[in-house]
């Protein structure tokens, strides 16, 4: 019986080389590695307010970021590779934000969620207690607008992430590759 | 017991207190009392311990900054009539003083100690006076006055 299988978009990266009794995989370790991580991208389960609801609706049947790879929500920031802030970050929370990125192990990455985590958002102007961007405690690598944002617009920024991760594009792999 | 006769009975045992007639819509159905702040104590243990009005639950304590003058504001709840007041203070926003509340309703403790770092109002007789969520250093910035300015934070329009 032939199996006339289609041909699909190549998303591991490198060539499979044939030869007799088996193949060669031709590819650079890097992005092997990249490509590995990238699959498999466990989130912080953390949230300081309204975001974490459409966060927690992404994880959960409706939109299920569990197709991406992101389905293992860890407790502790020592077993997570990506933290998503999702909400208002005061400058009581700073200190905390920044010692739960510090005890993440390499490599991490960050998203943030919404208007808030981006800037402040509805409490950019007279306010005493926000801290206007997260990306002033810890650096970022994706960015989603909204207030909160959809979960489609997660499920963007999480596949963003992935993209960027491939390319060996996020700050941390940029960083670790100057040393 | 009902709106209008805990009107009657307010405006019976305190002739000083005077009754907001709601013109405001948000206000409809609640039983607004006025009443002078340095009077507030022995009204408030009235309502407490008064057998027909009973008023055993603080729901809510909080202030109100109008530029002029400050405005305390106690809901009061009573779980036995299920009935609901409303009791407001007028204040003077430079020397803000009212006796404390909390050896009547014990929740008012903490709720005072926000209104304090919040509004910077004087809690007299307050056992344990001091910032509540606001970090060491912000004694003496109250942060919800209108004319509060952190010179740090604040971005104007």
């Amino acid at each position: 019986m032939d199996l006339n299988l289609q041909k699909t978009k190549q998303d591991f990266p490198g060539q499979v080389h044939e030869t007799p009794g088996g193949g060669i995989v031709l590819s650079k370790l890097d992005d092997v590695i990249n490509w590995a991580r990238s699959n498999s991208l466990w989130p912080l389960t953390f949230a300081t307010s309204c975001c974490g609801i459409e966060m927690m609706a992404v994880a959960s049947a409706k939109y299920d970021f569990s197709r991406f790879g992101f389905e293992v929500a860890r407790a502790t920031p020592r077993q997570a590779d990506v933290i998503i802030i999702a909400g208002t970050i005061v400058n009581k929370m700073g200190p905390v934000l920044k010692r739960l990125y510090d005890q993440m192990a390499d490599p991490k990455y960050v998203i943030a969620m919404g208007a808030c985590a981006i800037s402040g958002g509805p409490f950019f102007y007279n306010t005493y207690s926000v801290v206007k961007g997260a990306d002033h405690i810890i650096p970022v690598d994706v960015y989603i607008a909204g207030c909160p944002p959809r979960p489609e617009a997660l499920l963007h920024a999480l596949i963003s992430l992935q993209d960027k991760i491939k390319r060996g594009l996020t700050r941390e792999q940029i960083k670790s590759g100057k040393d | 017991m009902l709106n209008e006769d805990l009107k009657a009975k307010i405006t019976e045992l305190f002739p000083g207190s005077t009754i907001d007639e709601g013109n405001d819509p948000a206000a409809a159905g609640w039983v607004n009392v006025n009443v002078e702040a340095n009077n507030w104590l022995p009204v408030a243990t009235q309502l407490r311990s008064d057998l027909s009005l009973q008023f055993d639950y603080l729901f809510c304590l909080t202030c109100i900054d109008w530029k002029t003058h400050l405005t305390m504001v106690y809901h009061l709840s009573s779980t036995k009539f299920r009935h609901n007041i409303v009791v407001k203070a007028k204040l003077d926003r430079t020397i803000p003083e009212i006796e404390t509340v909390c050896h009547i309703w014990r929740t008012a403790n903490f709720h005072e100690r926000e209104v304090y770092e919040m509004f910077g109002v004087n809690f007299l007789n307050h056992p344990d006076l001091r910032l509540l969520i606001l970090p060491d250093g912000w004694e003496g910035k109250n942060p919800m006055r209108k004319d509060f300015e952190d010179p740090v934070n604040m971005i104007r329009l």
